[in-house]
């Protein structure tokens, strides 16, 4: 069992003392911006960024990826309890949970989201641990033109899959990839759209973009934002679901991991929407769908099965593609390149320690989540007492002060609160900020691979199409693009005449 | 910000749960908002456009700097001219409102302690920012507001000063 000597390496650096301590760090802040409902993973990761200047590239990695998914076990509480999604990706547990809780079985539906969350973390990892290294191997020989079609697929799965308008995300991409530009050209040394800035010289950090663009945007955002009237209930009794409740939930959990994992590769998928599409397909199989919204289990545990596997395989594209699926997931790509390691197929072989320190990692975190969220759940009930007027400034300053440790620069200051103002203005306007911050991560990676790959082809861009790996994702790129346009003209022809049903957008908090 | 009277809205479906959820947004702007969003696009698409030509752009095979931004700056351009006539009835952008004071009140706090913090140091600026934060945009009262404000000012000092020693400019 050769393939398993690494993995058990792996185990080896998440015991490491200061890797277990990020990594519970990392999922007690997860927890916590899970429950307060103001900033996402995503923010909270964009701010986080300097902390992790002065770790091993591993640690860092450990508690980035602790926060996002001990995000998905936290949004669950203000869910059940309080109504309000924590997470966007706890939506739907609102519907029944909510209920759950009136019926007086809060601590049941807490239970069962999180015994559901360390399942379908738990499989997800053990996917990861098998699907991950084929993947990588499969993706060595990728070459340049391949790299471009994958990342332009990327970019525009993101685009067109997030929850605003498709043109104004694509906009939001095209924005990233221009401001990708900025800076010496790599191939000629020329200077582009410095304007004769000095500090513009070497192109725009990515952790100035990320921390204004998600971190404070998000701020100046909530500051406007009235927030839904709340009352914290005071103790949540009996967490521990009955082995009914289990064995009611236990399809659902199984449906969910298996789901969820699957949607979370997907670029473009990710923690929402698997945990719409478990809720959907328990509805859908359920013998009595009127339960559902009045406190069905299964309701509860398939979507939080399903977040937490699908933001445990998102990891797939970023670790062994070098592809991130999701804004996250950029936050991730954009720390690993700081640290210099470039997420890819060749990360498995030439740097084992980091990929299996990170996976095994999340087996821990998982373990450390589902105790946090079983006995402890009465703990993070009482943070939900602290309010948003004080939380914002310490956020705001937190940001600041934290982007001037990056260089010891206020021009990176400057450039935060830049960012942060065209963050806030996107979101005013309907802009989804995560394509722009995803397409500037990858913007210099699809440039290079482009231009060499044109080299390669003297010049002919029918050459993408002369290779096999290339022509399909360019195939899907095609279609992916079209499709949405040929559907709503088809759409428009058949039924002008029939209204159309009120669809519902939860705004996606980054 | 009083609770609401959670009676009546226990019993809601999901549905209707949803619906009351897309009331509570704000406003949705109309289509002058977004012919204007429409309108940046295209003028940062034909900046970068007129730019790029201006750094050449060579030919695929042998490509001058300008080639690539001049690409994406065509598509931009083009999905700016899409969104223009297209997305005018588009109802995804919000109205500027009352509340919207909020975040320009936040701004220009953050601006002037970037201005400040070079010449005084980050204590002064950063305990103001708390201030006007928590008192004017949080409606938290007087004296939680010193007390937090000062707490939170002395945290930030012990971390980055004391404990990190980081070379964050400070007046103490």
């Amino acid at each position: 069992m050769d393939f398993l000597n690494p993995v058990i390496n792996g185990f080896a650096v998440v015991l490491e003392p200061t890797n277990l301590l990020y990594c519970l760090v990392g999922v007690v802040i997860g927890m916590l911006i899970g429950v307060l409902p103001g900033l996402g993973p995503a923010a909270t990761i964009a701010i986080l960024l300097p902390l992790t200047y002065n770790v091993e590239p591993v640690t860092a990695i450990i508690m980035l990826a602790g926060i996002f998914y001990g995000a998905q076990y936290g949004g669950t509480i203000t869910s059940v309890l309080l109504r309000l999604p924590g997470e966007a990706s706890s939506v739907v547990t609102v519907f029944d949970g909510y209920q759950m809780a009136r019926q007086g079985k809060a601590g049941t539906a807490l239970g069962l989201a999180s015994i559901g969350s360390f399942v379908g973390g738990t499989a997800s990892i053990i996917g990861l641990t098998f699907l991950a290294p084929i993947v990588a191997g499969f993706a060595l020989d990728f070459g340049a033109p391949e790299y471009s079609a994958l990342a332009l697929l990327g970019i525009l799965l993101v685009a067109t899959i997030s929850s605003g308008a498709k043109t104004k995300a694509l906009i939001a991409a095209a924005l990233g990839l221009l401001l990708a530009t900025v800076g010496r050209d790599v191939f000629t040394g020329e200077s582009r759209f410095t304007f004769g800035s000095l500090e513009l010289a070497d192109g725009i950090d990515f952790v100035p973009i990320a921390m204004g663009i998600f971190g404070l945007g998000e701020i100046l955002y909530n500051l406007e934002e009235r927030h839904r009237a709340a009352k914290a209930p005071s103790k949540v009794a009996n967490v521990w679901p009955s082995r009914g409740d289990l064995k009611q939930a236990a399809g659902s959990i199984g449906r969910g991991s298996i789901l969820g994992f699957f949607l979370g590769i997907l670029p473009g998928g990710g923690a929402t929407i698997s945990s719409m599409a478990s809720y959907a397909m328990e509805k859908k199989r359920a013998k009595q769908p009127e339960r559902f919204g009045k406190g069905a289990p299964e309701g509860v545990a398939g979507p939080e099965t399903a977040n937490n596997a699908a933001a445990t395989s998102s990891f797939i594209p970023l670790l062994t593609l070098g592809i991130p699926a999701n804004a996250t997931m950029a936050l991730m790509f954009g720390a690993l390149l700081i640290q210099g390691v470039t997420p890819g197929p060749q990360l498995v072989e030439e740097n084992p320690d980091l990929f299996w320190g990170v996976v095994n990692s999340m087996y821990i975190g998982n373990i450390l989540l589902l105790i946090m969220s079983l006995p402890l759940v009465g703990l993070f009930v009482k943070i939900l007492r602290v309010r948003a007027a004080i939380l914002a400034p310490v956020t705001a300053l937190i940001t600041l002060l934290g982007a001037y440790t990056i260089n010891n620069s206020m021009f990176d200051v400057t450039l935060v609160v830049v960012f942060g103002v065209i963050g806030y203005l996107m979101k005013k306007f309907g802009f989804e900020p995560g394509p722009l911050v995803l397409a500037f991560v990858l913007g210099s990676l699809l440039e290079s691979s482009l231009r060499r790959s044109l080299l390669v082809f003297g010049g002919d861009p029918m050459g993408f199409f002369g290779r096999p790996i290339s022509a399909t994702l360019l195939a899907v790129f095609v279609l992916v693009a079209v499709l949405p346009g040929i559907r709503s003209m088809l759409a428009k022809r058949k039924a002008s005449a029939v209204a159309e049903p009120g669809t519902v957008q939860i705004k996606e908090k980054v | 910000m009083p609770a609401l009277p959670d009676g009546d809205l226990d019993d809601l479906t999901p549905e209707q749960l949803a619906a009351r959820w897309e009331e509570e947004k704000p406003p949705a702007a109309g289509a002058l908002a977004n012919a204007a969003s429409s309108l940046v696009v295209l003028g940062v698409g034909v900046g970068a456009v007129i730019l790029s030509l201006a750094m050449g752009l060579g030919t695929p095979a042998a490509p001058q700097p300008g080639l690539w931004p001049f690409m994406i700056s065509c598509v931009m351009v083009v999905l700016g001219l899409f969104q223009l006539v297209i997305g005018r009835h588009n109802r995804d952008a919000e109205k500027f409102t009352r509340m919207s004071m909020a975040p320009l009140t936040g701004l220009v706090t953050l601006a002037l302690m970037v201005a400040l913090m070079p010449t005084i140091g980050f204590e002064l600026p950063a305990l103001a920012l708390c201030i006007v934060w928590m008192r004017f945009l949080g409606s938290e009262t007087w004296r939680s507001t010193l007390v937090v404000s000062a707490v939170v000012v002395g945290a930030f000092y012990g971390l980055f000063v004391l404990a990190l020693n980081t070379s964050i400019p400070h007046l103490f």
